[in-house]
Formats: C-alpha cells, structure tokens, sequence
C-alpha cells in the first residue's frame, strides 16, 4: 500500500522537476553572488547570504531561508493539495477504496509518502547547497551569527536540526493542504486553499494590529532556525516554532482523516 | 448475496436512492436498469462503501456493508462509472498497482495480471501508456481490473459502455462464462437489449424507488395480446369476437390483434382453424424489455414517457 503510493511518487516526473528547480533557486543565487562579489550588506536581505561570500558552509542554511518563504511551501502544497484530489479529479480515487484497504490506511500511506517527499525536498536543498557553497565559496568554521566562532562539527548538527526545523514546518504546510485536498476534488484548488492559509498567515505576521495573534501563526516562527547559528543557541523561538507547527499538523491532519473517512465518494 | 433494506440516500433535499430493498440471489446475472438520474449509480456507490447510506441497511456477501469493508471487498470485483487509470502508465503497470495490495507473491501477482488482461482480450497489449489507449481499450482494461481476484461478485456499470459489437458480444459472453463459473453479477445498465439477452433477473428503479425486481422471463410476461396472422382478417374477427372476453384489436390486411382477456391462445386458434380461416401465424406477444422499462418507469407522476427512439440506441 505504502510501496504502491511511494512508487507512485517516485515514477512521476514531476517530482523531481520540482525537487530540481527547489535546488535550482540557491544554485543561481549562488553563482550570481559569486561572479558578481556583491552580497547583501549585513543584516539585510535574506538570512546568512551576507556572510555567505565568505563561507560556503553557511550556504545550506542560507538557501534553505531563500526557498522557505515561497518556492518549499508552494511546492509542498501542491504536493499535498494532489495526493487526495489528485486522485479525485483523475477519478482513480474511486477505484482505490474499492479495494479492501480502508480508508485510514490509504490516508496515512499518502501522508507517509508525502512526508517523504518533504523530507527529501529539503535535504536535497540542503545537500545541493552544500555541495555548491563549498565549491564556489570554500567551507571554513563558521562564525555565528552572534560573532564566535562555531566549530565544523558543530555546525554539521546545526545544519541537521535546521533540516529538520524546516521540514516540520512544511509538514505543518502539507497537512494544511492535505486537508483541503479532502474537501474538494480539485486539487488546484487544494493547494491554493493551503496557501491563501500561509499568505494570510504571513499578511497578519507583518501586521501590527495582529500582534496578539502572531505568536500563533502557522509561519510566525518559520525563520526561527537562524537562532540555532547562534552561541550561545537560543532554543526559545525554535522549540516554539515546534510546538506551534505540532499543534497545526495534529488538528489539520485530524480534520483531513474525520472528513475523509466519512466522506461520500462521488468522483 | 447482495440485499438491501430500505436503503435511503439524501443529498442535502434531494432524496437519490428512496427505501430500497434489493436482492440479488447468489449465481443470479442481475441486470440494474433506471433511466438517467434515477439513482443507479449511487446505490452501487452504496453498495461498494464509497457513499455512506442515510438510512437503510446493506448486506453484500452475507456481510454488513460497509461495515465488513475489508472483508466484503476482498471478494468483490467492480467497475464504477467507467474505468479510470494513471494515464501515463502502460495497462499491465496500472493493474500491478491496482493489485499490489493483493495477496499472494509477486509472480502470482504478475500472473493474475496476465490472466486479467488475456481474459478481456488484452494479452497483446504493448507498452503504450493508457492515454494512447482507445475507449474501448479503457473499458476492457477496466473490466481487467474488475476480474483481478477472481471475485464471488462482481458489480458492473455500463461494462460495454465504448465498445463495438464485438467487444459487446465478447464481454456479454465472458459475462455469461462467469456466472457459469460460480460468479454472481450486478450489472447497471441502461442498455436493455444487453440485460434482456443475459440477465436471470432484474431490478428497475426509477427517481429512487424500485419498480420492479423479478425473473427476467417474468418480467416479460405475455402482454394478452395475441397477433393472428392470415389472409381471412374479416373472417378471422368475426370468429375471434364469438369468443367470451375477447377484443379485437388492430386490423391490418393480413394481421389481427386479438386481446384474449383470460382465453387460452390455443382455444382461439382451434376455433379459427376449425372456422376455415388459414392461420399462418398465432403469436403470444410478450413486450420487450423496453416496454416494460418505459411502462414503469414513464408513466408515474405524469412524467411523459422519454421519446422510445432515443433509447433504442445500439451498444457501441
């Protein structure tokens, strides 16, 4: 069951069109910043690139910062928003609960098979990036973003937990849009549902009159990973962003499975 | 082997399927007929677990549904509303993941593939992804997939919908081959020159009620029309009105209806033979199915019967 859905996933180009063009984005910025020397000034622009010039081993972080606001969660959600609507909409929906599989089960085989993919999404970023900003920038032990120095060791875990960190907030991302891919059967409009959430979400983030709101927010904490590039490491914000993303994947994939498994198939 | 009681289905207002009690014997080839609309489609979807019931109770393989899901469709074949696949996937690599949930090892799985598609005719078939694919392929391919676990009850919707005469008399046979076999089939349909040729028994439903569920051969029972057909037509009447209850019917220059009205066809044709009117032809008239169908399914509540021409469309 799990192997038919991961098999599917595999088999169908689109994954790995969209896993390419995911690495693609800090692979060009990593070039351009490299031909033309220019990074942000400090401080400014997206996370880390400033110091990325100078060191290579920031740069998994830093492309994972660039991809995270936009590209990741777009990519997540239509993944996401696809795995029931997707099959709704072809009509092979049908035909795969008139199998003696249960409904629960198909449900968690596709939310199995798209956590696979988030996490291969991000790891592959952070993989590519690595492989890039060694190449083009050199890897040397990093400076926090505090100041000292972190040790290469150090900083290996680092980049894993921030993967991690990452992943568990698109996850939170694909259970929003797994949700949505159970109540419609179009799962164009699965993934824009999803996202019209996170742009809501990051709309009342940047607005004053929500600060009541924002440390509730799905992607209030998203960016909180460049704290663990800290010494001494602020785990305040990360341990946050965990349990606030746990409490959203708990609930939307509670949702996804209750409508689900009582739904009428009509497709 | 399916038997439903009150079965009642209600989308927001509008009621689908209304209290009904189906039953369909074990080894019966059962033909599902209704006019567009009527209800068919959901009470298969009902049958099958995808739409849950309002009200009403379901039994299929002795098994409540959908209850006994699990067990009920391990043993159950079915196509629903046409067949649909990964088109960018051959039709041997969509069966294998359709059965991949399947018992067994893998080579008895790619050898229930194979005898799949050979049993609808599509051993030969190449690599071509299923986009590629004519309807008629689509169709046999979905029946394939329908055959996959040599299922005790298989629940058909329009199974020779896009085929031609062929591939319609070939599943009709395979049809009639399975049941022989032990195989019981619910067949939805509205092609009722498919169902009068194959089916045992039958159910029509019409805006969600049953109207009618019986024998085939019952269902077309004789109309008490007898149609005389012989050179004497004026001398043939004369004798027929003689007997008690009987009516003429239409004339024609070398036909006479006659309605019997609980006189026996024999005793009217003794008295036409012993009468010296040269009978070539006596014939009991019984309807067509379609008859019956547009009897019960018309005429209720005013609605007008559907134009007959519409509905005599060949399969295919």
């Amino acid at each position: 069951m799990f192997l038919v859905e991961l098999r599917k996933l595999v088999g169908r180009p689109r994954t790995w069109v969209t896993i390419a063009l995911l690495a693609g984005l800090p692979t060009l910025v990593a070039v351009l910043l490299r031909v033309t020397g220019v990074g942000p000034r400090p401080g400014q622009g997206p996370a880390f690139l400033a110091q990325v010039l100078n060191n290579g081993a920031l740069f998994p972080a830093a492309a994972l910062a660039l991809v995270l606001p936009v590209f990741l969660p777009v990519a997540v959600a239509v993944l996401a928003g696809d795995t029931v609507a997707g099959e709704a909409s072809a009509g092979t929906l049908r035909y795969l609960l008139v199998r003696p599989v249960g409904r629960t089960r198909l449900l968690v085989a596709k939310l199995a098979v798209t956590v696979i993919f988030v996490f291969l999404a991000v790891l592959v970023v952070a993989a590519v990036a690595f492989a890039v900003g060694a190449w083009l920038f050199g890897v040397k032990p990093l400076p926090s973003v505090s100041g000292q120095t972190i040790a290469a060791q150090d900083a290996t875990w680092r980049t894993a937990v921030t993967v991690g960190y990452v992943a568990w907030s698109m996850l939170g991302v694909a259970a929003v849009a797994l949700f949505a891919s159970t109540v419609t059967d179009s799962p164009l409009a699965a993934a824009l549902g999803a996202l019209a959430a996170l742009v809501t979400s990051q709309v009342l983030d940047l607005l004053d009159a929500a600060a009541a709101l924002k440390p509730y927010l799905p992607t209030h904490y998203w960016l909180a990973f460049v704290d663990l590039f800290r010494t001494p490491l602020l785990w305040h914000n990360v341990s946050r962003g965990f349990a606030i993303q746990a409490v959203y994947i708990a609930v939307f994939l509670g949702a996804a499975w209750a409508n689900f498994a009582t739904k009428d198939i009509k497709s | 082997m399916i038997r439903t009681e009150g079965l009642t289905k209600r989308f927001g207002r509008l009621t689908a399927v209304d209290g009904l009690d189906l039953d369909v014997g074990e080894g019966d080839l059962f033909g599902f007929l209704g006019p567009n609309g009527s209800g068919k489609t959901t009470t298969v979807r009902m049958l099958l677990g995808l739409v849950f019931a309002t009200s009403g109770g379901i039994e299929v393989l002795g098994r409540p549904m959908p209850g006994a899901a699990r067990e009920v469709l391990a043993q159950v074949g079915s196509l629903v509303e046409g067949p649909a696949f990964y088109p960018h996937l051959s039709g041997r690599a969509n069966l294998t993941l359709f059965d991949a949930a399947g018992p067994g090892s893998r080579r008895d799985r790619r050898r229930r593939v194979e005898d799949a598609l050979a049993r609808v005719g599509l051993d030969g078939v190449g690599r071509r992804p299923v986009k590629a694919w004519s309807t008629g392929m689509r169709q046999r391919l979905g029946l394939a997939a329908a055959l996959l676990r040599a299922p005790r009850l298989l629940v058909l919707d329009e199974p020779t919908n896009g085929l031609d005469p062929h591939g319609t008399r070939e599943v009709r046979d395979l049809l009639v081959e399975l049941v022989k076999g032990g195989t019981t089939v619910f067949l939805s349909s509205h092609l009722l020159a498919e169902v009068e040729l194959v089916c045992t028994r039958a159910a029509i439903v019409d805006r969600g009620r049953l109207v009618a569920q019986d024998r085939v051969d019952a269902l077309l029972g004789p109309t008490g029309r007898v149609l005389v057909t012989t050179p004497d037509v004026g001398a043939a009447a004369d004798l027929a009105a003689g007997l008690p209850g009987v009516r003429l019917g239409e004339r024609r220059p070398d036909r006479l209806a006659v309605h019997l009205d609980g006189t026996a066809p024999e005793a009217l044709n003794r008295r036409l033979v012993d009468g010296g009117v040269r009978v070539r032809e006596l014939v009991v008239e019984r309807p067509t199915l379609e008859d019956v169908f547009l009897r019960l399914t018309g005429g209720l509540g005013g609605r007008p019967a559907p134009d007959p021409g519409e509905d005599r469309r060949v399969p295919g």
